[in-house]
């Protein structure tokens, strides 16, 4: 092999190798930083694992939000219309939060309460976070919200 | 009529992207001027029919013609006149208008500024542009038309441009994106035309490198211009989401990056030719999976617009088209491509290789974590997402690695470096970076973070490399002036930029870190610590805006007994959409920005407030503002117009002797 074309090899031999460690280190990495995505028909069922970080979605249950007089705590339901996972919070809730308007929240289970690190709300009144609308055609009650608007 | 004429333009546009891209191609392979030479007139000709129809669109936005559907979702009689013109972007159907109008301008930029470049390959080069142009406007007549008509009920009053993008920065952001991401297909059609015409040699990466390289720093200043907008807009202080639509725009960025390094490469030594080609079909084809991303409603993102299916399989068709036609083209041509020469392992080459390598590792990183929802849901593996702390595992450590490499390549000569004692600076300067960097966490507030040291030693490390190399430099000229006459603006583009990465990696390291932030409860009359100040909640008032009414809050900020200042944050209800919107006041400053920003009333007069003091913040655009205009610096470099003068005298000496 003539020196040039050993050089070359020996290039393509080391960045495929590179790669791969990085790939795997990556997949890795990925592994174990990944949420998984439940509805709350699954929390109520106890499908879902408990102390977990996991993301749940659905509608912000109508007249389900409570306050906390004397700090910034929260608490609210989150709904598929078949089941309700009551969500608790302590912090900034985003702008478009709404009762009656769908929600991504982010956090672990805890004896049937939710408590969540992160609250999502949609960005643009008709946009709807496919999480959300999974929940809801999961739980048969997408025509039910899309039938509203 | 009006809205009809900007519908006509369009077609016109159309039917010449179509000539452009058929009509010079064939005159290539036939072998005739005429139609070779027709190539940059259409462009031209496709620019000023595309500029008509979105002249045509903006003034529906400015006389308020609420008979076209998007104005009339997007605009609103109370809209002021300044995000009436930049609710023309605001949204899907305009933001493909702009996106095509841009992608013309850069044609009549080929057109105009290639005097250097022989005939036939401007042509091939406007050529494939003509059929990514195609492929923009046939997806916007067929499937979003911004001209649509909501006739013979034609609405009084419009439903408003989303209030998230009222605001200054959505004017400049998206066109600076889109520069960059569209800038990109010329840096694709060069290599494509390279390939068709089979001459990949130092010439054409001659003449691609200054269009890739002004391509890269627009994408460098939207991206920026993005993060600052989300910082004080959207974001309740974090400037970095590693949200997929980010991401989108983060995964070509960091291609074109190494795509600008390996193209270095290729016209200098003539190395890495089929890799660089590779490369330039990737940032292309990874700008389009970014448009297909957002536009397709797939993934979970802010922002996501309400949108049909329809878009998203027309787009991923283009995108299987593009990267299918290109990559068979490759496979037919590349394997000609033989590579002269050789380097050895101790050489700017190799340097430039791994740098390459690293940077492809992180935009596959980013790109496997923003598709690796979309991959498991497919599998049926149920909705999952990728959270931040994935996307920092493989950055931290990633970009530590590029520093070293930004470090020493430059001061490593090409094809082999026979004196390894020009390092020693280096290394001298890596200690003292190390122990400045550990120190200097102490200095600032909150607790001690290895992160933070980690990050202050790259930094610096990289400002002092950069700063020897210039040393470097100016002794081996004699002068300062010999130096800067004989480097070559290319030179002077690359320090700037490096210098740029630093201040973006320390600005980044600090807020990352040494963010304080508070999340509160607090009424008019509160006092509360933040940091070295003391905030004081004054005084809640209702004030009325142009299209929004708002509760406006008075908070003094106090340095121990001195007034430091007093700031009004708003949270704003948008008449026309009813949506709420908070406006953080922020007072900037060169060590730190201080923030604060009312989240919702809680009763009893009380609001839910936020503060914190952010280090080093502004830092991070500072950096990317330094990286981008690095790049405009270097396609200053007198060797790209050299090629022109050269041809302007090549024609003298012909016209001379008649």
């Amino acid at each position: 092999m003539n020196p040039k074309r050993k050089q070359r090899l020996l290039i393509i031999l080391g960045m495929v190798f590179g790669l791969g460690i990085a790939v795997g280190l990556v997949m890795y990495a990925l592994s174990q930083n990944i949420n998984l995505f439940f509805t709350p028909t699954q929390i109520a069922t106890g499908t879902a694992p408990d102390d977990q970080f996991i993301r749940v979605g659905g509608m912000v249950r109508e007249g389900s939000m409570t306050r906390d007089p004397s700090s910034l705590q929260v608490a609210f339901d989150v709904t598929d219309f078949d089941h309700n996972v009551r969500v608790t919070y302590t912090g900034i809730l985003p702008d478009l939060f709404r009762e009656g308007q769908g929600v991504v929240v982010q956090g672990r289970v805890h004896n049937g309460l939710f408590a969540a690190t992160e609250v999502l709300a949609k960005h643009d009144e008709n946009y709807m976070p496919p999480e959300v609308t999974e929940a809801l055609k999961q739980s048969g009650q997408l025509d039910k919200i899309m039938g509203r608007n | 009529m009006f809205a009809e004429f900007g519908h006509f333009a369009l077609v016109t546009a159309f039917a010449i992207a179509i000539c452009q891209s058929v009509i010079p191609l064939y005159g290539y392979f036939t072998q005739q001027d005429t139609l070779i030479a027709t190539a940059k007139p259409l462009a031209l000709l496709q620019g000023f029919a595309l500029a008509v129809s979105f002249a045509v669109l903006m003034h529906g936005f400015l006389v308020h013609d609420f008979s076209i559907s998007y104005v009339a979702n997007n605009s609103n009689l109370d809209l002021p006149w300044y995000f009436r013109l930049s609710a023309v972007w605001g949204a899907h159907e305009g933001s493909l208008l702009l996106w095509a109008l841009i992608l013309a301008v850069w044609g009549v930029a080929v057109s105009l500024f290639s005097r250097g470049l022989p005939d036939e390959m401007a042509s091939l080069v406007l050529s494939v542009l003509g059929m990514i142009g195609i492929g923009f406007i046939a997806f916007m007549l067929f499937t979003s038309n911004p001209f649509e008509r909501l006739l013979p009920f034609a609405p009084a009053n419009g439903q408003d441009l989303n209030p998230l993008l009222q605001d200054p920065g959505l004017i400049f952001h998206p066109p600076m994106l889109y520069m960059g991401y569209v800038g990109l297909s010329v840096a694709y059609a060069f290599a494509m035309a390279a390939l068709i015409a089979g001459r990949l040699d130092a010439t054409w990466a001659r003449w691609s490198r200054p269009w890739t390289t002004i391509a890269w720093s627009f994408l460098t200043f939207g991206i920026a211009l993005g993060s600052w907008w989300a910082y004080y807009e959207l974001g309740w202080g974090g400037w970095w989401f590693w949200d997929p639509v980010e991401n989108a725009s983060l995964i070509p960025w960091l291609v074109a990056t190494a795509l600008m390094h390996s193209l270095a490469v290729t016209e200098k030594r003539g190395l890495f030719r089929s890799w660089t080609v590779l490369l330039a079909i990737a940032a292309f084809s990874l700008s389009l999976l970014g448009t297909f991303l957002v536009r397709s409603g797939v993934l979970t993102s802010v922002h996501a617009f309400a949108n049909d299916p329809e878009r998203g399989v027309f787009i991923l068709g283009f995108l299987i088209v593009v990267i299918g036609g290109s990559l068979t083209l490759y496979a037919i041509r590349a394997a000609a491509v033989s590579e002269p020469g050789r380097f050895g392992w101790l050489s700017r080459e190799s340097w430039l290789l791994f740098n390459n390598l690293i940077l492809t590792v992180m935009a596959i990183s980013v790109l496997l974590g923003t598709l690796y929802p979309l991959l498991v849901d497919s599998l049926g593996g149920g909705k999952v997402s990728v959270g931040p702390p994935f996307f920092n595992a493989v950055f931290v450590p990633l970009t530590a690695i590029l520093v070293s490499f930004m470090v020493f390549g430059p001061l490593t000569s090409w094809q082999q470096m026979k004196d390894t004692r020009q390092y020693r600076p280096l290394i001298v300067a890596g200690l003292v970076s190390v122990i400045a960097g550990l120190v200097w966490p102490t200095q600032m507030l909150g607790a001690y973070s290895i992160a933070s040291a980690l990050g202050t030693v790259l930094a610096l490390w990289l400002v002092l490399g950069t700063a020897i190399d210039i040393r470097q430099r100016i002794l081996e000229y004699g002068s300062v002036r010999v130096m800067s006459r004989k480097v070559g603006a290319g030179f002077f583009g690359m320090w700037t930029a490096h210098i740029g990465v630093a201040v973006t990696i320390f600005g980044v390291a600090m807020v990352e870190n040494h963010t304080e932030h508070r999340d509160l409860r607090m009424g008019p009359g509160d006092v509360q610590a933040l940091g070295p100040y003391e905030v004081r909640f004054m005084q809640l008032e209702k004030i009325q805006g142009p299209n929004y009414a708002a509760d406006r809050a008075t908070f003094e900020v106090w340095e121990g007994t001195r007034l430091y200042q007093a700031v009004m944050p708003e949270k704003r209800v948008y008449n026309a959409s009813q949506m709420v919107m908070t406006e953080a006041a922020i007072d900037p400053g060169f060590t730190r920005d201080l923030y604060i920003a009312l989240g919702e009333p809680l009763g009893d007069g009380d609001w839910a407030v936020r503060l914190s003091i952010k280090p080093f913040i502004d830092w991070i655009w500072a950096g990317s503002f330094l990286m981008g205009f690095g790049g405009i610096v270097a396609i200053t470099d007198r060797r790209y117009r050299r090629v022109r003068a050269r041809k302007a005298s090549l024609i003298e000496d012909r016209v001379a002797p008649a």
